[in-house]
């Protein structure tokens, strides 16, 4: 399955022009989510209004609207929807890079108990009511460790399939975190710590302020590094680990790296948005759909998915409903029948 | 030139293969023959650095393979293993160019000099038109080739091909072992494990029996392939005989069970 972009007969080291129309349709599709997400919602603001907002507060100027349209659209929805698109964008991206280094293209970070690592992390920050960096730190810590034991248990199994162990091992992984949080749940203060705890697991984006923001790019933003630096080097990285080593790659350090790198983003992005599911599997999958396997085009591919489709699903969450939908759950309701539709319709390899 | 003397091999905790001497040079194709599970594809994980060895000496041009970076190893000594499906659908030329991933830093992406690498490679092995289309749907003798094309890419002075022409059809065989041939035939050193020794008796100048983690023999083809040493090494009878210039192998049905 792939796009008419990317025909068959095409080099693949053709690039050209028929690409960049891609991308630049990509970007603008993106800014189009991004506008339409700061217009609608409870107060009406049209889209025209918006753009006026946006374009006096970047340059400057006063652009003559109601303090309160000023308001909503820059100080309530953009923190929003800029979260929603580094949201999104890191659990596409690190998604992409789990399924490629784990070669299996079912795994995400739900799998592998990064999610749930990172929930428990973040569940003791809020339990102890510790501060939100904290929090956040937890969360990060939680991440990394569930996906260092998952890990472990996966290269234990040298004779044994070591992708199926690594899946059940995630599994089993993540019940047990799971019980370890639903403990929590029961020793927290319901009157305080509960209902925290219980949004917080479900997953939204309605209480994200632009200190979030600010807290949750620097870490995106250093988990990109590497994986941008090593763009093509993923690429030999999604080979079995013996023929990578037999090509010339320390397969040990690079996959640290890599792992490391996505398992900050999404820590990063957990520990502000709580658990959304279904990024992580689903968008890589499109994006290879779209441009194939190659990291360099399937990075910035997942990237701008992943972005978009959260930031369209939370203004889902936020505007079809009177009250406002879980975001956790309206990823699943809409990701989990897409990605069976795409199971069923890929032809061949995990296009 | 690859030098094993005494050699013990295997996975971590757990030695297979022990007492292994070999010696490979430049332009020469060693053979390795011997029954499923006696440690073929342990030893050449070995040789390949990919095992640490477990005990005696392990040389590539007179230097230590356990120690040697990995990079610079792959500069030197290519593996083709057996071709499996692959996870990603990857064109072939993508597959082949990351042949070059020895030839380039950590964080450095193939240049036009890689991808021209890739086409001449390509097209020595006939297989230009494989170029665009995606690993995962080509056919097992396709993908064997563009394994080969793949290990050629690293430019190297060696090449290690685990069992080639297994589940390859007739003719798809041929073509492997013309290509092992040419290779030996430009200065290229090429080990090699088949389970059919025609094939040894059709390419190698040299031929090692392996059994239970051990080489019982080595020597040329006639030397080493006769109904004696084939019969002990498989348990079965064979009849060996000359035919179009060749060694042929032939198994007894009825002979003892």
């Amino acid at each position: 399955m792939r796009d008419e972009n990317f025909p068959e007969g095409s080099l693949p080291d053709a690039g050209g022009g028929r690409n960049r129309t891609g991308w630049i349709a990509a970007w603008l599709l993106l800014a189009v989510i991004v506008m339409a997400a700061l217009a609608i919602g409870k107060y009406e603001i049209t889209l025209a209004q918006a753009f006026h907002v946006m374009g006096a507060k970047l340059t400057g100027a006063s652009s003559g609207l109601p303090p309160t349209v000023e308001t909503v659209v820059w100080n309530v929805r953009l923190p929003r929807v800029l979260c929603g698109l580094a949201v999104g964008a890191a659990l596409a991206v690190s998604g992409a890079v789990y399924q490629g280094l784990f070669r299996n293209p079912l795994v995400s970070p739900d799998i592998l108990g990064v999610s749930a690592g990172a929930s428990l992390g973040a569940i003791c920050g809020i339990f102890f009511s510790l501060p939100v960096l904290a929090i956040q730190g937890l969360s990060f810590v939680g991440g990394l460790a569930a996906v260092a034991v998952v890990y472990a248990l996966g290269s234990l199994a040298r004779e044994r399939d070591p992708v199926l162990l690594l899946v059940l091992a995630g599994i089993a992984m993540g019940a047990l975190l799971g019980a370890c949080i639903s403990l929590l749940k029961v020793l927290a203060d319901p009157y305080n710590q509960l209902p925290a705890i219980t949004f917080w697991l479900l997953g939204s984006l309605a209480s994200t302020t632009r200190g979030d923001l600010l807290s949750i790019l620097p870490a995106i933003i250093l988990g990109l590094v590497p994986m941008i630096l090593l763009r093509w080097r993923m690429n030999v990285m999604t080979l079995d680990d013996e023929e990578a080593r037999a090509l010339g790659v320390e397969t040990a350090r690079t996959r640290l790296a890599l792992i490391a790198a996505a398992t900050l983003m999404t820590s990063a992005a957990v520990s502000v948005s709580g658990i959304i599911g279904w990024i992580g599997l689903l968008v890589p999958h499109v994006a290879r759909a779209l441009v194939g396997p190659d990291f360099s085009r399937l990075l910035p591919a997942a990237f701008l998915l992943g972005g978009g489709y959260l930031v369209a699903m939370d203004t889902l969450a936020r505007s079809a409903a009177a009250i406002e939908i879980p975001l956790g759950i309206l990823t699943a309701a809409v990701g989990a029948p897409f990605f069976l539709w795409l199971l069923v319709s890929t032809r061949r390899g995990w296009a | 030139m690859l030098i094993a003397a005494d050699l013990a091999f295997g996975y971590p905790g757990r030695t297979i293969g022990r007492g292994v001497t070999l010696c490979v040079s430049p332009g020469e194709v060693f053979c390795l023959l011997g029954p499923n599970g006696c440690g073929k594809t342990t030893l050449f994980k070995t040789l390949l650095g990919l095992l640490r060895p477990h005990g005696g000496r392990l040389e590539l041009d007179g230097r230590p393979v356990a120690g040697t970076p990995r990079r610079e190893f792959a500069r030197r000594v290519a593996y083709v293993p057996q071709a499996t499906a692959a996870t990603f659908p990857f064109t072939v030329f993508d597959v082949v160019l990351m042949g070059r991933a020895s030839a380039l830093g950590s964080f450095e992406r193939p240049s036009a000099k890689d991808r021209q690498i890739v086409r001449e490679t390509l097209s020595q092995l006939g297989i230009e038109h494989l170029a665009s289309r995606s690993y995962t749907a080509i056919s097992g003798g396709e993908r064997q080739m563009a394994l080969i094309a793949r290990a050629l890419a690293q430019r190297p002075a060696m090449i290690v091909m685990d069992e080639p022409t297994a589940s390859l059809d007739f003719g798809n065989q041929v073509l492997i072992l013309r290509q092992i041939l040419a290779l030996a035939a430009g200065g290229m050193a090429v080990i090699l494990s088949t389970h059919e020794p025609g094939h040894a008796f059709a390419c190698a100048d040299t031929v090692a029996l392996m059994c239970a983690g051990g080489i019982v023999m080595t020597g040329t083809p006639d030397a080493a392939l006769t109904p004696e040493t084939l019969g002990s090494l498989y348990g079965i009878e064979v009849a060996v005989a000359r035919l179009a210039g060749r060694g042929v192998c032939v198994p007894l049905l009825h002979g003892r069970p």
